[in-house]
């Protein structure tokens, strides 16, 4: 499996792949904004089976990206890693196109078992 | 001829407490160290309370910042258990973490402060001694925590936008 962690933090990244490393073998690539990412995704986001993005990151923060990917792919899972809260936040980013939310600080389980949700439905 | 002193300066429960649930969530949650939060006070003078300072400025319906300020050797056991490895503390993933500390208690609060707000992304300052200038005329207020590492203090410096 490979998944993108997109997140201006390096220390959430690394959380991140330490958590999601109990989910099988899996390939991390990393992108510290939107626009790495995108350049990271290249036309499409095939060859990913889960991207995590961060809301509030420069340069492009993580609801464009989302918005920018649902353009060309309606497939590929994505999860919000986020400290937004706020009801209109969640639903903002739920018709952007999200597959999840989860909200920081998350805990290992708490992580773990929304992703393995988000991946189960999307197989 | 007797002058009246000029009044003390006012803050809302309501915009510090949000940022005491915050602390303790975030701790609890991610580092697994949950502190101990004694009574807030207002602060007096222009230093952070200690010499590892993670800052956060507001903007929208809120204006100022919050500043989370630790110790350093606090920082650096606080640093390790949130990563999860040891994190040296003149390495930019110290700083990193550090920001992320801050993102976290401060973006964790913005829900219950009652505004619609937003947060900048952090920036972190690490010295002996160093003054980060705050918006004047309203109070900052320290809440103090204490941890099995060490002391911490959120610093919350914000007010409404009138």
């Amino acid at each position: 499996m490979k998944f993108l962690l997109v997140d201006d933090s390096r220390t959430m990244r690394n959380i991140q792949k330490r958590i999601l490393a109990e989910i099988g073998t899996v390939e991390f690539v990393e992108a510290g904004d939107g626009i790495q990412a995108l350049q990271v995704i290249g036309v499409t986001a095939d060859g990913f089976q889960l991207i995590l993005i961060d809301w509030n990151m420069p340069n492009m923060d993580g609801i464009t990206l989302v918005n920018r990917i649902r353009t060309t792919d309606k497939k590929t899972p994505l999860v919000m890693v986020t400290t937004e809260s706020e009801k209109s936040r969640i639903v903002e980013a739920i018709r952007a196109g999200v597959n999840n939310y989860i909200l920081k600080p998350f805990t290992p389980e708490g992580m773990l078992e929304k992703i393995r949700l988000t991946l189960r439905i999307a197989a | 001829m007797m002058l009246n002193p000029p009044p003390q300066p006012r803050i809302s429960s309501k915009l510090i407490m949000p940022f005491v649930k915050s602390t303790m969530n975030v701790f609890t949650t991610m580092v697994k160290i949950k502190p101990n939060i004694t009574a807030p006070y207002l602060k007096e003078d222009g230093h952070t309370t200690y010499d590892v300072s993670g800052i956060i400025g507001f903007s929208g319906g809120l204006l100022g910042s919050v500043i989370v300020s630790f110790q350093m050797e606090t920082a650096h056991q606080l640093v390790n258990a949130l990563v999860g490895a040891e994190v040296e503390t003149n390495s930019p993933d110290f700083a990193d973490a550090v920001g992320e500390l801050a993102n976290m208690i401060a973006g964790n609060a913005k829900k219950d402060l009652g505004l619609v707000t937003s947060i900048g992304v952090p920036s972190v300052v690490i010295g002996n001694c160093h003054i980060i200038c705050r918006l004047t005329g309203v109070p900052c207020v320290v809440i103090p925590c204490h941890t099995s590492v060490g002391d911490f203090a959120v610093e919350v410096n914000i007010k409404p936008v009138a």
